[in-house]
């Protein structure tokens, strides 16, 4: 095409040159506008490719966006405290029996040693006694989770008690978060105050503080506190109800679909099951939580929150899904398998279970993946049914109440604390890594099928 | 028995009876030498007394199990003082959790001791009433393990009685397994019949208290209504145009965005980029299409909305913190992918021999693309478009996370509106009673929502039908 341009170029410029101006012929006037249009198809290239770096650049802004700022949730900063067990501050008596001591150390006041092995470490600055709201400041650093550290620590070797031990406390978030990012004190947000920075100062500068690799985000699950908060519990209400949808939309969705491929006639019913499943596919997910709400809940009476109607939702969204991807798998089952089965004296179902669906089965397979990846994405619908609560449990089974990883998300990123910040955008890596790994497994098994 | 374990014990029983079938069937020829005498396969008689035995109790199980909460609360009723009865449905709903909550809470042997004790009469009409709901419960356990493992070995021996040498179970095992198939295909039809019963009975129960003219066509918007009677708040005005108003507003900055960036990919992918290049591009716009929604609204409500206040605020404009504009151009984000893979279907759809005849008369490749490939592609882009739109205005949990609250009634992209899905999620998480007109609003709007996307959905089908039949 280039070629022919050219030669339009060399035969014009010829005639240009001899005859007058003022009439131009059609081949004139294509060449005086040839640069003009050329200019303008480079113009459109350019825009083209222009959209398609944006389109990367939206991608890799919004992968690195969040994983800048899920890092700091990995890991958590631990001082190392010398903590000191007297039987008095304890409010225990030592002398006593075995049996009534280690009852009595159940319900010791452990706050009380926290504050005073922390008075004895941290004197005031002039040598006067801390006021009242150093005290409170002092106490602060730690978190909550700090005195039942202690007990457990007593509880597990008492012969402790009156000694003076090393334990390693976690921070509060605050302080944590204060730690990680070296904000300057007193912004908005972060609550440090220059007191509790110059306390911080010092045991750095002690070596007492140290990072570590969180694991409580793994095995802890959901709390108030961001120090202490995880995401075990999501995921496993993740799994459990993952695991009704694939259970349900599965069987299902490939019965819909071998029934529609293989055995419905061509009449009005077929169609509007057709038409059903085509429009189910783009109806806005909401519209199940709503459809959940009114009808499993409020008439069948399920429990609210629990997996099980979780599932039954996501199952009724996803079964669309399922069964398009299926009937295109078995649809490319070649005829001749149904036909060469039929004339050696299989019936209809024969040929369909033991001839027409293994054939199908990859293709089958990697539709109801790309189904459950749908489901595990989903938040919409699970927000009506209830799945939103504040859930500390971990879920056992699909009658419990639980939440999911997407509902997790939503709720820290409702949360005011800033280090929770940092674990919705963990929890998030968590939940693209889990699709990441859903989609790879169906490319994986799909290839592996063809092959065969 | 509870019913999980319930479950596994039928299913076990299931198991059993296949292979009990299969003896039967076999003990029926008279050895499995003779099994060839039979008219079917020893294990279609398994399949089919495994079904028999299965099938009936299971649906059994499920229907007693949706029906049982109903009636133990009706017969516990019965029992209840009549003074109780009287009680209004929001004072007897909470007495019934109480009762509910000291039933499971309490072994019988406490309840007695306590009815026993000289109490208070309320007390004890409470604990009577539990100690009622424990026994009621005891005993629906009972009728409902022994009716559905009845119905499973009572339907074995009646099949297994009828097994003789022209026996057929092959005929009968698949006339049970083709009812499961039109059965489950029949579920998509069951499903839009429950999303429109129960959202169009929803709304006719609200529109009842609050007009549909007041409700299409009213400006304000204040679902706050007062509880009780001394109680400070709102109006109670459920005007929805502020909410379709904000919906509209957000989905056209969504499509402002997601149109030509997704059209331009589309054309560029299609017509000018290097196999390497699509190899390496579509992957990379179907992981944009993947990411769930609540990262995308996390990302706009933490990433995008400060970064346009703070530009805006750098020009001197009010930005609010959850403006309309970003919310509108993650979600445009979220949509590109949607938009640019079915323009790309439509115009690689559009003949060959067009683009060909295009090239062959001297025009270049955009003019091409712009005069010839894009007209003849329309209807599929349109349809593409109209589907977009669709999933835009459906869309929750960007604007959920990103857009605010209230019900401005605004075209100022920079101020805050709400939307319908926004509104819907409002009303409906947390616990309220269910029939008050706050909650039946967000059913209502669900089905604003349901028939909109309804609507364009059929639409593009039909835009996209027609364009077909030109070619085809």
């Amino acid at each position: 095409m280039i070629n022919i341009i050219k030669d339009a170029t060399r035969i014009s410029k010829t005639p240009l040159t001899t005859t007058q101006s003022t009439k131009l012929s059609t081949t004139e006037k294509v060449a005086l506008s040839l640069k003009k249009r050329h200019q303008k198809e480079k113009r459109f290239i350019r825009t083209g490719f222009f959209a398609v770096i944006f389109g990367f650049m939206l991608v890799v802004v919004l992968i690195s966006d969040i994983t800048s700022k899920a890092l700091p949730a990995f890991h958590q900063h631990w001082v190392k405290l010398d903590v000191n067990y007297q039987s008095d501050w304890l409010s225990v008596d030592s002398d006593t029996t075995q049996t009534v001591f280690i009852e009595q150390l159940q319900t010791a006041n452990y706050r009380k040693v926290l504050k005073n092995s922390l008075y004895d470490m941290f004197p005031s600055s002039d040598g006067k006694k801390l006021s009242r709201k150093d005290k409170r400041q002092l106490f602060k650093l730690f978190s909550t989770n700090a005195e039942f550290t202690l007990k457990n620590e007593l509880i597990v070797t008492p012969t402790q008690i009156n000694k003076s031990v090393t334990i390693w406390l976690r921070l509060d978030d605050d302080v944590d978060s204060y730690l990680k990012e070296d904000f300057p004190i007193g912004e908005a947000g972060l609550r440090i105050s220059k007191q509790q920075a110059q306390w911080l100062a010092q045991l750095t500068s002690e070596q007492r503080i140290e990072s570590r690799f969180n694991f409580s985000f793994f095995t802890a699950s959901d709390s108030r506190e961001p120090e202490l908060a995880g995401i075990k519990g999501a995921l496993m209400g993740t799994l459990l109800t993952l695991f009704v949808t694939l259970l349900l939309s599965f069987p299902l969705g490939v019965a819909g679909a071998l029934y529609l491929e293989e055995f419905a006639p061509k009449n009005r019913w077929t169609d509007l099951i057709e038409i059903n499943i085509n429009n189910l596919a783009a109806v806005p997910s909401i519209v199940f939580g709503l459809l959940g709400l009114a009808v499993i809940i409020n008439i069948f009476g399920l429990p609210r929150s629990a997996p099980l109607v979780g599932g039954i939702v996501l199952t009724l969204m996803t079964m669309p899904t399922i069964i398009i991807a299926s009937r295109a798998a078995i649809k490319a089952v070649s005829p001749s398998i149904r036909e060469a089965a039929l004339g050696l004296g299989a019936s209809k179902m024969q040929v369909t279970f033991s001839h027409v669906l293994p054939q199908a089965m990859p293709g089958i397979i990697t539709g109801a993946i790309i189904g459950i990846a749908q489901a595990l994405g989903e938040t919409a619908p699970l927000l009506m049914i209830g799945m939103v609560a504040f859930i500390v449990d971990v879920p056992t089974s699909i009658v419990d109440s639980a939440t999911v990883l997407p509902v997790q998300i939503f709720l820290w990123a409702d949360s005011p604390e800033r280090a929770f910040l940092a674990k919705t955008s963990a929890a998030i890596l968590v939940l693209l890594s889990l699709l990441l790994v859903i989609n790879i497994t169906a490319t994986v098994l799909r290839s592996k099928f063809e092959k065969k | 028995m509870n019913s999980s374990l319930l479950f596994i014990a039928l299913l076990s029983l299931t198991l059993f009876s296949y292979w009990y079938g299969l003896k039967r069937s076999i003990k029926v020829a008279g050895g499995t030498e003779h099994r060839k005498d039979l008219t079917c396969l020893p294990e279609q008689f398994g399949l089919l007394t495994a079904m028999v035995c299965g099938l009936p109790a299971l649906i059994t199980l499920l229907i007693f199990n949706s029906a049982e909460p109903f009636v133990i609360e009706q017969l516990l009723t019965a029992t209840l003082p009549a003074k109780i009865k009287t009680l209004s449905s929001v004072d007897f709903g909470l007495y019934l959790n109480n009762i509910r909550s000291i039933a499971s809470s309490e072994t019988a042997q406490t309840l007695i001791k306590v009815i026993e004790l000289p109490i208070n009469i309320d007390v004890r009409e409470q604990y009577q009433a539990a100690l009622t709901l424990q026994t009621l419960n005891h005993q629906s356990t009972w009728l409902k393990t022994g009716l559905v493992l009845v119905i499973a070995v009572a339907n074995v021996i009646m099949l297994v009685r009828k097994f003789n040498l022209t026996f057929k179970a092959r005929q009968q095992s698949e006339t049970i397994i083709h009812t499961l198939l039109v059965a489950s295909s029949a579920i998509a039809i069951l499903t839009t019949l429950g999303i429109i019963v129960s959202v169009l009975f929803e709304s006719i129960h609200f529109f009842k208290s609050v007009p549909v003219t007041d409700f299409i066509f009213g400006t304000q918007w204040s679902p706050q209504t007062a509880m009780r009677s001394d109680q400070v708040g709102g109006s109670g005005s459920f005007g929805a145009i502020p909410l379709f108003a904000g919906t509209m507003l957000i989905t056209f900055i969504a499509m402002l965005l997601a149109v030509p960036v997704g059209l331009m990919i589309a054309i560029y992918l299609s017509q000018y980029a290097s196999t390497r290049l699509r190899a390496f591009a579509k992957p990379m716009l179907e992981v944009l299409a993947g990411i769930p929604t609540v990262v995308y609204g996390f990302f706009a409500a933490l990433t995008v909305a400060p970064v346009i206040r703070n530009v805006g605020e750098h020009f001197g404009l009010s930005v609010a913190s959850e403006s309309a504009l970003a919310a509108g151009l993650v979600m445009g984000t979220m949509i590109i992918p949607f938009v640019s893979s079915l323009s790309e279907d439509a115009i690689s759809a559009v003949p060959q021999s067009l683009k060909e005849a295009s090239l062959g008369m001297g025009a270049t490749n955009s003019e091409t693309v712009i005069k010839v490939l894009l007209p003849a592609a329309l209807p599929g882009i349109v349809g593409a478009i109209l589907l977009a739109i669709s999933r835009a205005i459906g869309e929750t949990m960007i604007v959920v996370m990103a857009a605010g609250m209230a019900a401005n009634l605004t075209a100022n992209p920079l101020d805050s509106v709400t939307t319908v899905t926004v509104q819907i999620v409002t009303l409906l998480t947390g616990d309220q009673e269910f029939d008050s007109p706050k909650t039946l609003a967000a059913f209502a709007l669900g089905l604003m929502l349901f028939i909109t996307t309804l609507g364009l959905n059929i639409l593009a089908l039909k835009v996209v039908q027609k364009y077909r039949e030109q070619y085809d």
